[in-house]
């Protein structure tokens, strides 16, 4: 340090030493305090997430201690007579989610693989675009739109026909109104499109050249190429839908204006239904008495459980895929 | 110098953070303290009037510049809750509250009603210009399911000549607990036994049979959207949109147009049998011109006021409010008071205490 020279660089060099040396005195207090932000940032995630499965399970102690684990299986939902029971509200999630899955997916890793391995730029870019601003509509908008322009389309447009060629099948039976299941499961995909693609893309786009070039070397077409780098993303893409289901099963606004909100479950995809979200968002504001408010919370309960189960599974079959393909490479 | 270890460094980093939020939160500006001659009041509650408790707020804060008024429409469960734990001044609901929610309460409150509004019969049926008309157990038929089609007999007996469609009835029902089909089941629950012992009266009820909307917009939107259906909504909210609305019969055998005056005539037609309390229900009442699902909606407010500037305030605005506020309902779809509930609203306003001494 002792040593002058009269270089511009080095007198630059010079100040930022002695700004660091300013901000930081010992030299470590800069690190500490750094590290410790950080470390609360981290505690912070499970502070939340540990006071809220608390307040959840205070809360909805009465509705427990009334219900016990038939609240999981009842299916009478009557404030009026205080009976309580999940049983439509969790099928009705996990169905309009899974339903949202089953329509998307396919159409998001269409959409990533197009933009990522197909498209030319000019056209790629404006794509991207679109998609993420899908993302950005607010779900109310979504909601209003599936009332007012994609209900009535699948009551006169999709489901005659459904029921026409399909009406065999218990899924496609029942009244036509444009109101239900299959109305709610596809508004959530449209929802959850641009999160599962966009993600997907740049797991896609992150999948090393080296892998591409290596496949076209040993002569693959370009769908053998897509394929490896689908088998190389295999946990990304995972992650991605995994994404895309936790926006689906917590969606409340949009769903609740084209499910129908009706607590019952039938096996016609025409049929209304209700999901655990709306039904929380529907009747909290003015559930007085102890009993229901309990039971409300204790569905906001069973919501954050399926979620974790959910993800649970999610991370045991990204573990299973990545190991196999391991295997395999 | 000797680098710490890492514990007491994390330590080290966590108290400089702690040490910054606490200077941030503790940073002066935003506390809410009231200051000279001036009160502020806050109020919660019930969503149907918020419209006009917000015009009676900024035409009140013209009079008396030194009252700020504050109120929140967070639902008239909210504003129970809310009233029965002290954390507001005033708290407003569509339907009284039970004797259960009074028992719950610290001290005895008192029911103010200050507008009234009606719920109404909306439909989307195609070719048929020319209002419907119900009765009323067809109306509790249909909610219940036993009436499915549109030409059913006892339909097609309340419209004469009218072209009905062969066509199932498709119900649309609130999906969000609300006043509205508390006033609604309440209605139902008067005039047919079956509806009282199947499903009774409440702000979410299970209903027989339908779909729900999330509001007044949701049942609109369906009910606009898909044909062959019936719903129900606020008067206030179906005349600014223009929707069809239904005729129903009332206590005295006539059909009856929900109309301002229609809804006014129910509560002066029910005023004698109104209790002292002023809690009552006026569903189905009596009066050849007077509509049958309408009802009042409250202010509730603590008969003992713990604190005498702030109770004078609140019962000065809401004596302001029942007198030269009601001019305003109209204008917003509300029906004003009778003017003898009018006076047993004065009488209830002039035995608000504050340490036991008439604020009034």
């Amino acid at each position: 340090m002792s040593t002058r020279t009269s270089t511009a660089a080095h007198d630059k060099l010079k100040f930022v030493g002695r700004l660091r040396r300013a901000l930081s005195p010992t030299g470590n207090a800069g690190d500490a305090i750094f590290r410790g932000l950080m470390f609360c940032a981290a505690l912070l995630v499970l502070i939340v997430v540990g006071g809220m499965i608390i307040a959840l399970a205070l809360k909805s102690l009465p509705s427990i201690r009334q219900f016990g684990f038939s609240f999981l299986w009842s299916r009478e939902w009557n404030p009026v007579k205080s009976e309580f029971g999940a049983l439509p509200f969790i099928y009705g999630t996990v169905v309009s989610s899974l339903l949202a899955l089953l329509i998307s997916v396919p159409l998001s890793l269409g959409i990533a693989i197009f933009l990522v391995e197909q498209a030319p730029h000019y056209i790629a870019r404006p794509i991207t675009f679109l998609v993420e601003l899908l993302a950005a509509i607010p779900s109310v908008v979504y909601g209003l739109w599936g009332i007012f322009v994609l209900a009535p389309f699948l009551r006169v447009h999709v489901e005659p026909p459904l029921a026409h060629w399909f009406g065999w099948a218990p899924l496609f039976q029942g009244p036509i109104t444009g109101i239900g299941m299959l109305t709610g499961g596809i508004i959530l995909a449209i929802m959850v499109t641009p999160i599962i693609s966009s993600v997907v893309r740049d797991v896609l786009a992150a999948v090393p050249n080296s892998q591409r070039e290596a496949a076209l070397a040993l002569g693959a077409t370009k769908w053998e190429t897509t394929r490896v780098v689908l088998i190389n993303g295999a946990p990304g893409i995972a992650g991605a839908v995994m994404l895309g289901l936790g926006r689906a099963l917590g969606e409340t606004m949009a769903v609740t204006m084209v499910i129908g909100n009706r607590a019952e479950i039938s096996a016609s995809l025409f049929a209304p239904s209700y999901t655990i979200a709306s039904a929380i968002a529907n009747e909290f504001t003015e559930a007085t008495q102890d009993l229901y408010l309990s039971a409300l919370v204790e569905l906001g309960l069973i919501l954050f459980l399926v979620t974790f189960v959910v993800n649970g599974l999610a991370r045991v079959l990204v573990w299973n895929v990545t190991r196999k393909s391991g295997a395999a490479a | 110098m000797v680098p710490l270890n890492s514990a007491p460094r994390i330590f080290l980093g966590i108290a400089l953070t702690v040490l910054l939020t606490l200077a941030v939160a503790c940073s002066p500006g935003s506390t809410g303290t009231q200051s000279g001659g001036n009160i502020s009041l806050q109020g919660a509650g019930a969503t149907f009037p918020n419209p006009l408790y917000q015009k009676w707020v900024s035409e009140y804060g013209k009079l008396n510049q030194n009252i700020k008024i504050d109120y929140q429409s967070i639902g008239s469960g909210g504003g129970i809750k809310q009233i029965q734990s002290q954390t507001v001044d005033f708290g407003a609901s569509d339907a009284p509250m039970t004797d259960d929610d009074l028992k719950a309460a610290p001290g005895a409150l008192i029911h103010i009603p200050t507008v009234l509004g009606a719920v109404v019969l909306t439909y989307n049926l195609q070719g048929i210009s020319q209002p419907l008309r119900f009765s009323s157990d067809v109306v509790a038929d249909i909610f219940l399911g036993k009436i499915a089609k549109w030409n059913d007999p006892r339909i097609k007996t309340d419209n004469p000549g009218v072209n009905l469609p062969a066509t199932d009835i498709t119900v649309v029902h609130r999906a969000d607990s609300s006043g509205t089909s508390f006033v609604f089941t309440d209605y139902l629950s008067k005039i047919s036994p079956e509806w009282k012992t199947k499903v009774g009266v409440d702000k979410a009820p299970k209903w027989p049979v339908g779909q729900g909307g999330k509001g007044n917009e949701g049942v609109t939107g369906q009910v606009k959207n898909q044909p062959n259906t019936i719903g129900y909504v606020e008067l206030a909210y179906a005349k600014p949109n223009n929707l069809p609305v239904a005729l129903i019969k009332n206590a005295s055998d006539k059909f009856v147009e929900p109309t301002i005056d229609t809804v006014v005539a129910a509560a002066a037609g029910s005023a004698a049998t109104t209790p002292e309390d002023l809690r009552v229900s006026i569903t189905n009442a009596t009066g050849a011109n007077a509509y049958p699902i309408s009802s009042y909606t409250y202010i509730l407010i603590y008969k003992e006021q713990r604190d005498a500037t702030k109770g004078k305030a609140v019962v000065d605005f809401l004596w302001w409010g029942i007198h030269d506020g009601e001019k305003f309902a109209r204008d917003l779809l509300y029906a004003p008071l009778p003017a003898d509930i009018v006076k047993r609203a004065e009488a209830r306003l002039n035995s608000i205490t504050a340490a036991g001494k008439p604020l009034r």
